[in-house]
């Protein structure tokens, strides 16, 4: 375990570094040239000049690519066009909103996911399988983009079932940040109203996002609880005379779920992606939203710096997911 | 010394027959098992109107999908305008026709970008191992390692909005999986007996990789592909809804749902309607590729 955990860190390093030369190879293809979009079309040739050796962009590439490097170490990220502050600063105050729904919307896909699949296992081609099977077609074709429109117009701007877009009610006065996650910072600082209110704006944009998690987790629990219950072990469990329902839970279950603790974690970098158009649509104060807008307005440096982020927590993410995985199934023994 | 030639050419010619018969078993098969399976008829069905719909939009369409009628502006599904009109007063329903070209257009050159230039990389890599392996391999994890969307987006914010630039980013996104699949299957193949006994006769490694090897990966590449193909479709309509895909005027659902947007609340269908057309496309595809998947599993063919 611990031979397998530290090869995986080798590479996980290698592919930290080809991360690194990847966003820095985005910022290269560029064709604009982005001091044209700093210094203003009108910018007489000398200041672009100045401009240019100041963001040094008159030197080799790799000279580039060294500092580029060395400055990352650092972890200076750069300054966003945008917003005039340093994108790392810009990065950490949005990510806690996209993190905190993404995980709202693992826990909505995972509650319905799973039991969805284990039912849709169980009475196998019964109505209840055929609805899952269409339910979890749908979700995984729906554009992300579409649904979040029409639920607003439905669930909002129709029936005002929900409320309007965003984190908080503006009447609301947001609680002291502590961790950035409105819900955790409600409840330090003892704050009810605000907690229900958050919780109540989270519901439309979680299950809009977690709509896709539901449906992927939906099929593999289905599909891996279908090979465990035509297991011989699961028969020898029924023969003797085991309550069905134990037999479900306490020998078909455990196995089945093993599969799909990897499809959760490769849900979660579906739900990081996946947050750029829910958030874009909910104007939903996080990293997607930043991010979407830094693409559009070509904010080199924030688009450089989201996207290594986000590729850095997919990784960790997948290592998390992959330890678990070995930990939880005791016939995969790596680094032998 | 002639009976032996003669049985041989025998031989030929009962074994031309036999492969011919097997053939023609095996496409029978596939109808066979293509109709017990009723959902991927649907897929099928919905696959082959969007082709026609694309091949005959002209024929279709009740207006050009540019023609702005100004008086006509935002009207509701009618009789004239079946879909309605959008703000410029362009008929929806003629542009959701002809946006299924589009829509076919990025799918189709996406695949035929991503899957050879995969191949190419995954047997080259499982073909000849060692450093060159783990050098393409590991590239291929920094590919990997980025969610697929947000690589895309970079990229096609990089390269500058467009429906060309759409199709370079998506594929860029999307040759790693391919290139995993075909190294595992050119590893499983590569050291069996028949390609032994090529290298033996003196084939070079071009002939074995291109001809042999190849060969072997392309069920598991296309079924791969076809399951690939709806979520492709979604994430060009995801980069056109963001901006950063297909630009105006171009008939592209993902930018036409994202034109309703400010007519959401008085106007729903300037938005939903191109919305639910990827929604019927993707399904037809993810049926499609389910079903495509089973038929090329050699367990259901058994029975």
């Amino acid at each position: 375990m611990l031979q397998y955990l530290s090869r995986r860190l080798v590479t996980l390093t290698i592919t930290l570094l080809g991360i690194m030369v990847m966003t820095f190879f985005i910022s290269l293809i560029v064709p604009l040239d982005p001091l044209a979009s700093i210094a203003g079309p009108q910018a007489p040739q000398e200041t672009v000049e100045r401009l240019r050796k100041l963001y040094g962009f008159d030197q080799p590439v790799y000279v580039q690519f060294g500092k580029y490097v060395s400055r990352l170490a650092k972890g200076d990220l750069g300054e966003s066009f945008q917003t005039g502050r340093p994108v790392l600063e810009d990065i950490l105050a949005y990510f806690p909103a996209t993190i905190e729904l993404a995980t709202v919307a693992l826990i909505i896909s995972i509650l319905v996911g799973i039991p969805l699949g284990i039912l849709s296992a169980v009475y196998r081609n019964s109505i209840i399988d055929h609805f899952a099977r269409v339910f979890s077609l749908i979700g995984v074709s729906m554009p992300v983009f579409w649904t979040g429109l029409v639920l607003l117009l439905i669930f909002y701007f129709k029936l005002s079932w929900f409320p309007e877009p965003g984190r908080l009610d503006i009447m609301l006065i947001e609680p002291d940040e502590v961790t950035g996650f409105l819900l955790v910072d409600a409840i330090i600082a003892w704050d009810w109203e605000v907690f229900f209110d958050a919780l109540w704006h989270m519901v439309l944009p979680g299950f809009v996002l977690g709509m896709w998690g539901m449906a992927g987790i939906a099929r593999i629990v289905r599909s891996s609880m279908l090979d465990v219950l035509s297991q011989e072990y699961i028969k020898t469990a029924r023969i003797k005379g085991l309550a069905e329902y134990k037999v479900l839970t306490r020998h078909a279950l455990r196995n089945a779920l093993v599969p799909a603790v990897t499809v959760i974690g490769l849900t979660y970098g579906g739900l990081l992606e996946g947050s750029v158009l829910t958030e874009t649509i909910f104007s939903w104060p996080g990293l997607g939203r930043y991010l979407a807008r830094a693409f559009l307005t070509l904010d080199l440096n924030a688009v450089v710096g989201g996207t290594m982020l986000v590729a850095f927590t997919f990784c960790f993410v997948n290592l998390i997911v992959d330890l678990i995985y070995a930990f939880l199934n005791p016939k995969i023994t790596y680094g032998e | 010394m002639n009976a032996p030639s003669a049985s041989s050419k025998l031989d030929r010619s009962d074994a031309r027959r036999h492969r011919s018969d097997a053939r023609r078993q095996y496409w029978c098969d596939t109808f066979t098992l293509w109709r017990r399976n009723k959902l991927m008829v649907v897929g099928t069905f919905i696959i082959l109107v969007l082709l026609v719909v694309a091949a005959a939009a002209p024929l279709l369409a009740t207006q050009g999908p540019f023609d702005q009628i100004s008086k006509d502006r935002l009207i509701p599904p009618s009789a004239q305008y079946w879909f309605g009109t959008d703000s410029l007063g362009r008929d929806i329903y003629s542009r959701v026709v002809y946006g299924s070209r589009v829509t076919l257009l990025i799918a189709l050159l996406v695949a035929a970008i991503s899957t050879p230039l995969g191949m190419a990389i995954g047997v080259l890599s499982g073909y000849f191992g060692g450093a060159v392996d783990e050098f393409l391999m590991r590239t291929s994890d920094v590919f990997l390692a980025f969610p697929k969307l947000i690589l895309a987006v970079a990229f096609a914010a990089a390269l500058g909005p467009g429906v060309e630039n759409a199709i370079i980013a998506i594929s860029v996104a999307n040759w790693p999986s391919y290139a995993r699949l075909a190294r595992a299957e050119t590893l499983t193949v590569k050291n069996n007996e028949y390609i032994q006994a090529m290298r033996v006769l003196g084939a070079s490694n071009l002939r074995i990789m291109i001809g042999h090897i190849t060969p072997m990966c392309l069920s598991s590449i296309i079924v791969r592909m076809s399951l690939d193909m709806g979520a492709i479709i979604l994430t060009a309509a995801g980069l056109g809804f963001l901006g950063l895909g297909a630009q105006p005027p171009t008939p592209e659902w993902g930018l036409m749902v994202s034109d309703g947007r400010d007519f959401l609340v008085d106007q729903w269908w300037v938005s939903t309607l191109p919305g639910i057309a990827i929604l019927i496309v993707v399904v037809g595809f993810n049926l499609l590729g389910d079903g495509i998947r089973d038929i090329l599993d050699p367990h259901q063919r058994q029975n």
